[in-house]
């Protein structure tokens, strides 16, 4: 097979990529002249349906039917959030949009608000990236001079302004409605859904979030054509009606133990071992892998004999992960105790639940404290099963939180202890050789912050 | 007005808040520039600060102290050091080191997690994935992503950043 040759990251590392002057000269905005000039707001809808493009920010869900969703004929105002607050562990790939592209960024998220009649568009963008806000606000005002933004844009009767508003470091403002809840300036909490914010959304107006990558995607779709995005990746399965196919480039994030991190692009499908092995440069040090997160610490744990799972939106279901998640593969080496990979993406979790909901907020500092005992050689036989319990109960899946964040800080306990339980016995059995059979009640949690 | 009847926020603050006031259907959206806004000039947010935002605003002081404590970023009792350094703790980067560079930096400049030096130079601050994950371990300080750390590169940081050190 060919290599394949990079759509989304063509420009990156061309001098001054984030010009716009580079942009126009590779081509850019002509996707935009063409749309503006040729196609109706409905038929961009269309064009976006018709090419399968899901949402890249974690869930998946098909870009053209969420735009659809918005109501007909709405008086407006119509907002655009575009949701820049890549925080999932592990995960970059915006970063490298936004600072080294960000014209594409902005040429997608015009084509966006064209389709969806929105008349101002907010890049809701993680504190952690002061870079790509010096490009994203010089090349937005690039963007003005060349009149793509502003008023009647290339002359006609759609005007567009796009806006930059800085986070303060909150993993739960990646979460849409916890996203509109912070640019609105509240605290961050999720909405209860419905309504979804294509219904009542940011200032409480018909309002689309889409994620970096997915609005990317748009300007290639609309230069390219849905055929052509169709033509990459992994068709939808014919024996199975919620598979909605799995199309396009995607930006793999490789980071841990290889001997090449890094950002890839590829189309959607390539197994995780292929992508460490091929891309990554194979586990660091001469060493084996013991496990690797499949995309984000959100979507639990494969381990070293599950990397023939394919990293598209279905593949990683079947291995019992969460879901492809944000396509960042983190690799854990054969070195590493698992005790201490689980404590530490729970320490994030615990630290990261907004703490609205009880069973999130409890349930992550519980585990927590569980596992800072488990390290501290007091680990009990017992703990494991209540880790498990609690990774059980919280979330949406289990029904007991309004946002998907109880899910990702469930998943890692549940994968972690299921897949390497043998590890965690014997870890408690060497480390409290006295007490790991105690199952009397443990007094006090540990009172941690939250956010 | 502060005790001494003087304001917290200068003429050249409340117009770098006040001009983002076109860009939102409300005055509340600008809560959080807002904060950032005083938080880049004073390197805190005092709840003096607060009550002028409010001001600002058209909101109670106790509606910007709401979101404020949310975000867990800006401190309210006294301001961060002349560098703020963000160490990331999150798994990328401690699976190379992170937590040990971590160590390192406090013991060094002898100081915990949160804490600023005597001399006001430097707050180390734990910080949760920073996105940098091909270059970990790192760190985020002003604007700079320091890259692929190591216990000696981490000195030399502290001697820049004017931090005597223990070692």
């Amino acid at each position: 097979m060919a290599e394949f040759q990079p759509v989304l990251l063509a420009n990156v590392g061309k001098p001054d990529s984030h010009r716009i002057a580079v942009y126009e000269a590779a081509g850019g905005y002509s996707a935009l002249k063409k749309a503006l000039k040729e196609m109706s707001p409905e038929q961009v809808v269309e064009l976006v349906k018709s090419s399968g493009l899901r949402g890249r920010g974690g869930a998946g869900f098909p870009c053209g039917l969420k735009w659809s969703f918005l109501p007909k004929n709405h008086p407006g105002p119509v907002y655009m959030c575009v949701n820049a607050d890549e925080s999932e562990p592990a995960t970059f790939n915006n970063r490298i949009l936004m600072e080294e592209d960000p014209h594409q960024l902005i040429e997608g998220t015009i084509l966006g608000c064209y389709a969806t009649r929105a008349s101002t568009a907010y890049i809701y963008l993680r504190y952690e990236y002061p870079t790509a806000l010096k490009r994203l606000e010089s090349a937005i005002q690039e963007a003005y001079a060349k009149g793509y933004l502003g008023k009647n844009i290339l002359g006609l009767d759609f005007s567009l302004d796009i806006y930059v508003h800085r986070g303060a470091a909150a993993y739960i403002c990646g979460e849409e409605t916890g996203l509109i809840e912070s640019l609105e300036g509240k605290r961050a909490w999720p909405r209860i859904k419905p309504p979804f914010p294509a219904v009542e959304g940011l200032f409480r107006k018909p309002t689309v979030v889409n994620n970096v990558e997915t609005l990317c995607c748009v300007t290639h779709i609309a230069a390219r054509g849905a055929d052509w995005f169709k033509s990459i990746g992994v068709p939808a399965d014919p024996n199975n009606p919620r598979d909605a196919g799995s199309y396009g480039p995607k930006l793999y994030c490789i980071s841990g133990h290889v001997n090449k991190p890094g950002c890839y692009e590829l189309p959607l499908g390539i197994s995780c071992g292929e992508l460490i092995d091929r891309h990554g440069g194979g586990v660091w040090k001469g060493r084996k892998a013991k496990a690797a997160v499949p995309g984000g610490i959100s979507m639990g744990l494969l381990t070293a004999a599950e990397f023939d799972c394919p990293l598209d939106f279905v593949g990683p279901g079947r291995y019992g992960c969460l879901g492809l998640g944000t396509a960042a593969v983190t690799v854990v080496d054969e070195t590493v105790p698992i005790v201490d990979f689980l404590h530490n993406t729970t320490r994030f979790m615990a630290h990261e639940s907004c703490g609205q909901c009880t069973p999130c907020r409890e349930g992550t500092a519980w585990a927590l404290s569980m596992l800072n005992r488990i390290k501290a050689g007091k680990g009990r036989l017992r703990d494991l099963d209540l880790i498990l319990e609690i990774g059980d109960n919280i979330g949406i899946i289990p029904g007991t939180t309004i946002c998907g964040l109880a899910d990702g800080a469930a998943w890692p306990m549940k994968n972690a202890i299921r897949k390497f339980r043998g590890e965690f016995e014997e870890y408690i059995k060497r480390t409290n050789p006295r007490g790991h059979m105690e199952t009397d009640a443990v007094p006090a949690l540990q009172v941690i912050g939250v956010h | 007005m502060s005790e001494n009847g003087k304001s917290i926020l200068t003429p050249a603050m409340i117009a770098e808040i006040e001009a983002y006031f076109p860009r939102y259907p409300n005055k509340r959206a600008v809560t959080l520039p807002a904060l950032h806004v005083v938080n880049n000039h004073l390197h805190y947010v005092p709840l003096q600060a607060v009550v002028e935002i409010a001001g600002l605003l058209g909101l109670h002081p106790a509606e910007v102290q709401d979101t404020l404590t949310f975000y867990q970023f800006f401190a309210q009792d006294a301001p961060h050091g002349e560098t703020q350094a963000w160490v990331c703790r999150s798994i990328a980067c401690a699976l190379r080191g992170g937590e040990d560079v971590m160590a390192h930096m406090c013991h060094q400049a002898g100081i915990e997690p949160g804490q600023t030096t005597p001399n006001g130079k430097l707050t180390i601050e734990a910080a949760e994935c920073l996105g940098a994950c091909e270059f970990a371990p790192c760190i985020l300080a002003g604007e700079t992503v320091h890259k692929d750390l190591t216990n000696e590169k981490a000195d030399a940081l502290l001697t820049q950043w004017g931090v005597a050190t223990h070692g």
